[in-house]
């Protein structure tokens, strides 16, 4: 039983423990507000054995770091808020090792200033390698204070740091009474670390102890590989970087104050939305806002005005006059800038010479020709709302390097070039300029000045040698945000004790028994791609004695094994989905769960959430029910062992007439499906051969074949998460946990059906799902059988993609599934590999009374911020799932380039003025065909034209041509990392163009 | 993100320094208002309410007479600056008169009406600063006020709120608090165990509920505590005042009596 007290609050501190103050509100309205705070002496100081607080858990060793030169008795750091906004990447670093003490002002100031960075420091507190103790120092009756008349928030908070550090000190002093007989040694130091000069100075009048930053580390034992870790704007009163030097010209505008920015878009005149960069050209970039139905275009880079992929920004839209097209050429970064000088960024500004104009000269008659339906709002960013910075993996450029400089350890400015499309290059200043050549690094971006072209920022560490397959894997899940750290203690403690040996106790003896089904005896079998070791669904069927059959999908019971509210289950939730790269996977569930606990292996008694139906032969629903049970899986296939079991004639064994049973079954659920309108979508699928599990070199790469029985599972797993969404929304309708998938709106098709009429005379109905379906089917070229399948992966481009969400914050009307045309609909059936599924367990099981619902899931804003982080990682996963499967492609490309030329046939997608966009479907890749000559340009019609060399013939291509092209992989010089380049064969040969 | 205020963050602390289970600071002010037969005034942490009550005395009303017992009658205001934002709340407020007969139902079955026949006890309540949990602070101020009245009553009222914040309970809200977590209401009478007032505004999970229902309960015996040395400190500082400590007619009898039915 908690202890209920009541606080006292003597009327006599009321000065320091209760506040008035006066608010504005966005309508501008005045508001009062009091608040009160209990000031106690149970803050504990987190000193391991301090005599005075006894705190049950310390983090901070007795005597502190004893390795610092200047601080020999011993000492911790206390860092002030600026040092953890810029300074974030030194202090996570494993070489940073002094014992840290959070203050809750600090917390504060960093939460309000930047979320990212919040979360970063909030998972470094609980981190195992560091020791971090918060200090609530706010409610702690010695360190509270109150901010003084015509004192700034700011000041009021660095008052509150000193005093903290002060009090730490006599506090350590105090709680270490003198032993008799024995020398006293003197007690640790606490020092401030601040790179504000008139904190420091108030502190030296005070006598607190402090230091800046980078004197700090100067005198570490570490100093050499933790100085390049500073951020760039922690040096700026030591050493000022040339660019400032040289601010006399501003090469961007200022941004607009923060107060004109809100105001602006309230009255409508500004627009707030994400900044996407454009891959193809550098210097056009586009901003979705809800205003206009086409997003704002921003051409060239004085409008686009220091914007970074991902940030918040607000636009200013010109007059209609003004407005542009897109840009139909590709402009590429590395090409256009060769020249550039990392160290004189502020000079080069001069248009035309050796940089690139900043808004590039268009072709004023290319312009005039447009209609001015392509015509979309045109703009200039001129504020931030939100930087979405964060560490991006780069190469450093190696002409940027000064020839005399190139094996000198001097710190020098370099650039370094993102290994995204989307990103501008970083400057970079570092000392070990030439080991990093040639590495796969991370580089933070930490400001961009209005005098400086490109955005600064600083180095955090290598990943390894480029093209080394260790160095891009990691480089790829660093590049996606992929957490890839192995399970830690407190996590794998979760684990059953009996670790492998764990088997599902005797009937006889109830506990897990409890409320469980007994199905072992039926025939149960599972089907899976090959190579499968996490299998979490098995399936069964057999007829009924009243001429219906039951059918069952049984998935692994995870939620047995991870709890809410332990560390595995909020790992898991962080993690959110098991990312599947070409030769590796980052589990989100520890392996002894996910390939062996969990895993519904054959032969082997598993733990089961089974959904069982009643069907009747035409596949309609009788009833269902859902049940916890004990299953043992039958037999383990995969796709095709099933397919030829199925299909042999001879075999007449149970476990085969329960495979061609579901799959009658499967045919008849798909048959209604897709009457119903649900899409048949394609998306680019190859399957990389490897050349043996050790080695895990790609030999090969061909198209994925699909089989019947993967639809046979496909439609069961289907027709389960359906079941289940509809039980839990009826049981949870505020919180159950659902997916959707919003119907796109029909701008999203414009260009495809422009471009479908046009080139195919073929019209698209896009007015609803079934409309789509339907005229995707019409969507035939008797002389090529690929062109349906191209015109899926396009269709499929302009859909959104499907999400998950609870369901109490979206209107019941918008839960339907587009591309599954079911009104709802959820994601059950993997909970070893996705997070969404394991809650819908737990809801599921709370829904049918096997278990209480846990607490958080009801909490309407829990479950939210759940589904948002497992949303960005399941898009992040594919993403990088994406990005493995084109990097081994490339290697397969070399492999094959060796042994001789690659050609391949290729569909075009896309027309430039410049170039041509290709897609190998055999490859599943995307390429670009560069023109160097000029060509024609037809951009209504979609088609290039290009002149001949030698007075032959003029050859025009056009959208959806079969062309043939040579794939190549070519090492850039600068940066040594292979890029597909692609060359067109046929019609033309592009090599000289 | 919900708001920017951590209701409870990793060191156990809620927004205003207390821990989930430590009650804001109750102060007890009896000193009389005008004309009021028993007047307190009562400041739950900030939030500040003054109650006054009059009676029994005749009805200004016949037609609200009840033949067999006392009628009480409750009456709320918010006084505009109460709040954050300015604002004038009329008489006939659906809010304010819905908190009125709250509280008059609390209080129908433990005041001993049955001994004023025909007869009205007002009471008027005045809220001077509001911070969360409005009503408890109005139905432990009532209860001390009918007890400065000497208003016989069959045992006390002790109300406090409590609420769960994802999976931890937490009492005594202020308004920021109540405004994020789902909470109810408690008012219980610590000497018979019964609980007289049980509300909720808000959606809360009827797992959750029997663990915050208990916790408010035992919250409300430390809130009888404060109440009852409050009422002491009070009897002994009349008594002192009247010179002897010999018997006196009036509030001290009437006061002696509570405290025969509380033991």
């Amino acid at each position: 039983m908690p202890q209920i007290v009541i606080k006292k609050r003597p009327p006599e501190e009321a000065v320091i423990t209760q506040r008035k103050f006066f608010k504005k509100t966005a309508r501008g309205k005045v508001i009062k507000v009091l608040r009160e705070r209990y000031l106690r002496d149970d803050v504990a100081c987190g000193i391991v054995n301090c005599s005075a607080c006894a705190s049950p858990s310390t983090t901070l060793s007795y005597q502190g770091d004893l390795t610092h030169q200047k601080f020999p008795n011993g000492h911790y750091v206390l860092p002030d808020t600026n040092v953890f906004l810029s300074q974030m990447d030194l202090i996570e670093s494993p070489l940073f090792t002094p014992p840290i003490i959070l203050l809750q002002t600090v917390l504060e100031e960093v939460r309000h200033r930047s979320l990212p960075l919040y979360n970063r420091l909030k998972a470094l507190v609980t981190a195992e390698d560091k020791a971090v103790w918060v200090f609530y120092n706010e409610y702690r009756s010695e360190t509270a204070i109150v901010r003084e008349e015509d004192e700034s928030p700011n000041d009021r908070n660095d008052r509150g740091i000193r005093t903290a550090t002060a009090w730490y000190n006599t506090h350590v002093a105090l709680s270490r009474p003198p032993v008799r007989g024995q020398q006293q040694p003197s007690p640790p130091q606490i020092v401030l670390l601040t790179d504000d000069v008139a904190n420091r100075e108030k502190s030296q009048k005070e006598g607190i102890p402090c230091i800046s930053v980078r004197k700090y580390i100067e005198d570490t034992k570490d100093a050499n590989s933790l100085l390049d870790l500073l951020s760039a704007t922690g040096s700026d009163d030591i050493e000022p970087t040339k660019a400032q030097a040289g601010a006399s010209r501003t090469l961007y505008d200022e941004y607009l104050s923060t107060g004109t920015l809100l105001a602006g878009i309230k009255a409508g005149e500004l627009h707030q939305g994400h900044f996407n960069a454009n891959q193809y050209n550098y210097l056009e970039g586009t901003v979705p806002v809800p205003a206009f139905t086409k997003p704002v275009l921003l051409v060239g880079r004085a409008n686009m005005n220091r914007a970074v992929q991902g940030d918040v920004v607000v636009v200013e839209v010109f007059d209609e006059a003004e407005w542009k097209a897109p840009g139909d050429e590709v402009v590429d970064q590395e090409a256009t800038l060769k020249n550039d000088d990392a160290d004189d960024s502020g000079e080069e500004g001069e248009d035309g010479e050796d940089g690139v104009p900043i808004v590039r000269e268009r072709n004023p008659q290319a312009d005039s020709k447009k209609v001015s339906v392509e015509k979309q709002p045109t703009g200039r960013i001129v504020g931030i709302i939100k930087r979405n910075w964060r560490a991006y993996v780069c190469h450093i450029d190696s002409t940027s390097l000064s020839s005399s400089s190139r094996t000198s350890h001097s710190l020098q400015t370099v650039f370094a070039t993102p290994v995204s499309r989307l990103l501008p290059r970083i400057r970079l200043r570092t000392r070990q300029a030439p080991i990093l050549l040639g590495q796969k690094i991370l580089v933070t971006i930490d400001r961009w000045d209005v005098s400086s072209r490109y955005p600064e920022g600083h180095f955090v560490r290598a990943l390894g040698g480029v093209g080394g397959k260790e160095a891009e894997i990691e480089s790829l899940l660093l590049e996606f945000d992929v957490p890839y750290r192995p399970f830690g203690k407190a996590i794998l403690g979760c684990l059953p004790v009996e670790g492998d040996k764990w088997v599902v106790p005797p009937k006889t003896e109830g506990g897990v028994w409890k409320d469980r089904e007994d199905l072992r005896g039926l025939d149960i079998c599972s089907i899976d791609p090959p190579g499968c070791q996490d299998i979490d669904d098995a399936l069964h069927a057999r007829w009924l004695a009243n001429g219906n059959i039951e059918a069952g999908v049984h998935i692994a019971d995870v939620s047995h094994f991870v709890h809410p509210d332990t560390p595995m289950d909020s790992e898991a939730a962080s993690r959110g989905t098991t990312v599947y790269l070409v030769d590796k996977r980052i589990d989100m569930l520890p392996a002894l769960l996910g390939t062996n606990l969990c895993s519904l292996r054959p032969h082997v008694e598993r733990l089961a959430f089974s959904a069982i139906w009643e069907l009747t032969p035409e596949a309609d629903i009788v009833n269902v029910r859902f049940t916890k049970s004990v299953i043992a899986s039958k037999a383990a296939f995969e796709y095709e062992e099933a397919q030829v079991r199925k299909d042999d004639p001879n075999l007449s064994d149970p476990i085969t007439q329960g495979v061609r049973l579901l799959n009658t079954l499967a045919r008849k659920l798909k048959a209604k499906r897709m009457a119903a309108g649900a899409l048949n979508l394609a998306s680019p699928e190859v399957k990389i051969h490897l050349d043996s599990s050790e080695s895990s070199d790609p030999i090969d790469v061909e198209q994925k074949e699909l089989r019947e029985t993967n639809s046979l599972v496909e439609e069961f797993m289907l027709l389960a998460n359906i079941s289940v969404a509809k039980k839990i929304e009826e049981s949870f309708p505020q919180t159950a946990v659902l997916r959707r998938h919003l119907p796109p709106p029909s701008t999203n098709f414009e260009k495809l059906q422009d471009i479908l009429r046009k080139r195919k005379g073929i019209p698209l109905d896009v007015s609803s799902s079934r409309a789509l379906a339907d005229s995707l089917d019409q969507c035939v070229d008797p002389s090529e059988p690929a062109f349906n399948t191209l015109v899926r992966i396009m269709a499929t481009r302009c859909m959104l993609s499907a999400e998950y969400f609870c369901s109490g914050s979206v209107s019941r009307d918008t839960f339907g599934h587009y591309g599954l045309a079911s009104p709802i609909y959820t994601h059950f059936t993997s909970p070893i590999r996705r997070y969404a599924d394991v809650l819908a367990h737990r809801q599921l099981a709370a829904a049918i009374g096997y278990t209480p619902l846990h607490p958080t899931l009801h909490a309407k804003a829990n479950v939210e911020r759940i589904m948002d982080t497992v949303n960005r990682r399941h898009r992040m996963a594919q993403m990088a799932g994406r990005a493995s499967v084109e990097f081994y492609v490339g290697l397969a490309l070399k492999g094959r380039g060796e042994k001789g030329e690659v050609r391949e046939e290729a569909f075009v997608i896309r027309t430039f003025r410049n170039g041509l966009g290709v897609f190998v479907s055999k490859l599943g890749l995307e390429g670009l065909v560069m023109f160097k000559r000029d060509i024609q340009f037809d951009a209504d019609n979609y088609t290039v034209t290009v002149p001949s060399s030698v007075g032959g013939k003029d050859v025009t291509i056009s959208v959806f041509d079969k062309v043939t092209v040579r794939v190549e992989v070519e090492k850039d010089k600068n940066t040594q990392k292979g890029r597909v380049k692609m060359v067109l064969v046929s019609p033309v040969d592009s090599t000289g163009l | 993100m919900a708001s920017r205020i951590e209701i409870l963050n990793d060191g156990g602390f809620r927004s205003d320094g207390r821990r989930q289970f430590e009650l804001r600071d109750i102060s007890i002010d009896f000193s009389l208002q005008g004309t009021a037969d028993g007047s307190v005034t009562i400041h739950h942490g900030l939030t500040q309410v003054l109650v006054s009550v009059f009676g029994p005395r005749e009805a200004k009303l016949r037609s609200q007479t009840i033949h067999d017992r006392a009628n009480i009658n409750v009456e709320v205001t918010v006084a505009a600056f109460s709040t954050g934002e300015r604002r004038k709340r009329s008489r006939g407020d659906k809010r304010l008169l819905e908190l009125a007969s709250t509280i008059k139902s609390t209080f129908e079955p433990v005041v001993q009406t049955h001994l004023y026949p025909r007869s009205q006890i007002d009471v008027f309540i005045q809220v001077l600063q509001l911070d969360g949990g409005l009503l408890p602070a109005c139905i432990n101020g009532t209860t001390l006020a009918l007890t400065a009245a000497g208003i016989p009553l069959f045992d006390f009222v002790c109300a406090i709120t409590g609420g769960v914040h994802s999976a931890s309970p937490m009492l005594d809200l202020t308004t920021l608090e109540e405004n994020d977590i789902p909470h109810i209401t408690v008012a219980m009478m610590p000497r018979s165990e019964q609980v007289t007032l049980v509300t909720m505004e808000t959606r809360l999970h009827v797992d959750r509920f029997e663990e915050i229902f208990r916790l408010a309960v035992d919250a409300g015996r430390v809130i009888h505590n404060e109440m009852r040395t409050a009422i002491q400190a009070r009897t002994g500082s009349l008594v002192a005042s009247l010179g002897s400590g010999q018997k006196v007619e009036g509030e001290t009898g009437v006061v002696t009596m509570m405290e025969i039915n509380e033991s």
